[in-house]
């Protein structure tokens, strides 16, 4: 059977599936999809074929839409996506995450629901919203938003969440409770003195090492960060890169210490790659030390962001890595990020890139 | 109860809901038992145009003889009731 690496591609204008059948070397684009609404995330269950992509539309508000036959067909829902009356209205779907079954969704203002039937029905996990510091968190610039989720695969108990700009939050009890987690990331908006707070930093990015449970890496808009205990503690690992500031980051798929960043030139110098000249940072290391990778990416006049989903590895070996652009371009590396090539151009801008290998 | 109200619908909600037309009757006294009938006969309607406040979407207007109205908006039987979206984007 032909194996099919597909991206899932969120973007302002609907979602995008393209698809490679010749380990991909050549790639077709289909849509787009979810009638042209933004959608902040799109991913695959490679054991079943559906796809997810959560967002919202200005007209119609969030919504999960859901194929089960790689985009040809497609059905949305938001039942249950919904605060109390009389809370501010839910905006868009921003993260959704799948667990034993369980479909998770962080959306805007900040919560996070599950699903048990597939996305049709969902319901809010409370403890998060009703958490003490809740009427004190304070949007970032994309909005109060819940953008990331890590799921333990092996104990159902354990996971995190990232808000902006709230700071990451864990819960130990499958999400009967929440605490906040963020001993040793800055908040350098803060007054001086102030800049190490229980809660409130702006976390750009969460993600997992693979098969290390409690090592978590992030993104920050104040730094680059590894815990290697759940979070308990973080530790600084920005040293050696170009920046301090961006938004995505994506795990090796197998390689609990190969990490890829992409760091912008700062918060309030533009959002572009350094000097307009693009490049994938990897550590080998857990952040010890970190090396550009520009071979096949845009060396002068590079003046795209790259936002806090828009990149993603694939399981293969060599691991792929992809990211998209606020320019609309979609780069692929099929060799761990030595080199890349662009494979679209003209996208609307992206915000999320996911993968998913069939057959 | 008299006679239905006319409910017209914007081109852009029933891209979203392929079965519905765009010239619904239901019988309702109020705009919220508008919204509540179109949710009967096309499952996931209202919340496509209200939110949880509870109030019709910001980028979602209803109008009837005219005035834009809001969810509890009373009507007339026969009332004829306009759905209408924002013209928004870029």
């Amino acid at each position: 059977m032909t194996q099919r690496i597909l991206l899932l591609v969120g973007t302002k204008k609907g979602a995008f599936i393209l698809e490679s059948t010749d380990g991909r070397r050549s790639w077709s684009l289909t849509g787009p999809f979810c009638e042209a609404w933004p959608i902040n995330h799109v991913v695959g269950d490679e054991a079943t074929g559906t796809i997810l992509a959560g967002g919202g539309n200005e007209w119609f508000g969030p919504a999960v839409w859901k194929t089960a036959n790689f985009g040809r067909t497609w059905t949305h829902s938001s039942q249950g996506l919904a605060y109390e009356e009389g809370e501010e209205p839910m905006k868009a779907v921003w993260s959704l995450g799948r667990r034993n079954g369980r479909l998770y969704a962080g959306v805007q203002p900040a919560g996070l629901f599950h699903s048990d039937d597939g996305g049709e029905n969902w319901q809010q996990i409370k403890a998060l919203r009703d958490h003490p510091s809740r009427p004190h968190w304070n949007p970032g610039a994309g909005g109060l938003i819940l953008h990331s989720m890590v799921l333990d695969p092996e104990d159902k108990q354990q996971m995190w969440v990232a808000i902006s700009a709230a700071g990451v939050f864990h819960s130990g009890d499958g999400g009967q409770s929440f605490e906040p987690r963020n001993s040793g990331t800055r908040a350098d908006f803060f007054p001086e003195g102030q800049r190490y707070p229980e809660f409130g930093q702006c976390v750009h990015c969460l993600v997992a090492a693979p098969g290390a449970p409690l090592r978590l890496y992030q993104q920050n808009h104040c730094g680059m960060y590894r815990s290697d205990d759940g979070g308990v503690s973080w530790q600084s690992i920005e040293e050696g890169l170009p920046s301090s500031f961006g938004f995505p980051a994506a795990a090796h798929p197998r390689d609990r210490d190969t990490l890829y960043l992409l760091p912008l030139n700062g918060a309030l110098e533009g959002r572009y790659p350094p000097d307009g000249r693009c490049a994938v940072w990897r550590t080998r290391d857990g952040g010890a030390t970190w090396s550009a990778q520009r071979a096949g990416l845009p060396q002068e006049n590079a003046y795209f962001g790259v936002l806090r989903q828009a990149m993603a590895t694939d399981r293969l070996d060599p691991a792929g890595v992809y990211f998209g652009t606020s320019g609309g371009e979609l780069y692929v590396s099929a060799d761990e990020g030595e080199s890349f090539s662009v494979i679209e151009h003209h996208l609307p801008p992206v915000f999320s890139v996911e993968t998913m290998v069939v057959g | 109860m008299g006679a239905p109200v006319v409910v017209w619908l914007p081109g852009a909600l029933l891209r979203l809901f392929p079965q519905a037309e765009g010239r619904v009757e239901i019988d309702a006294a109020t705009v919220s038992e508008v919204m509540d009938g179109l949710d009967e006969r096309y499952p996931g309607m209202r919340a496509r145009l209200c939110d949880e406040t509870p109030a019709i979407r910001r980028h979602i207007s209803v109008f009837l003889d005219g005035d834009r109205v809001g969810l509890d908006a009373r009507l007339a039987p026969g009332a004829e009731l306009f759905v209408i979206t924002a013209i928004s984007g870029g």
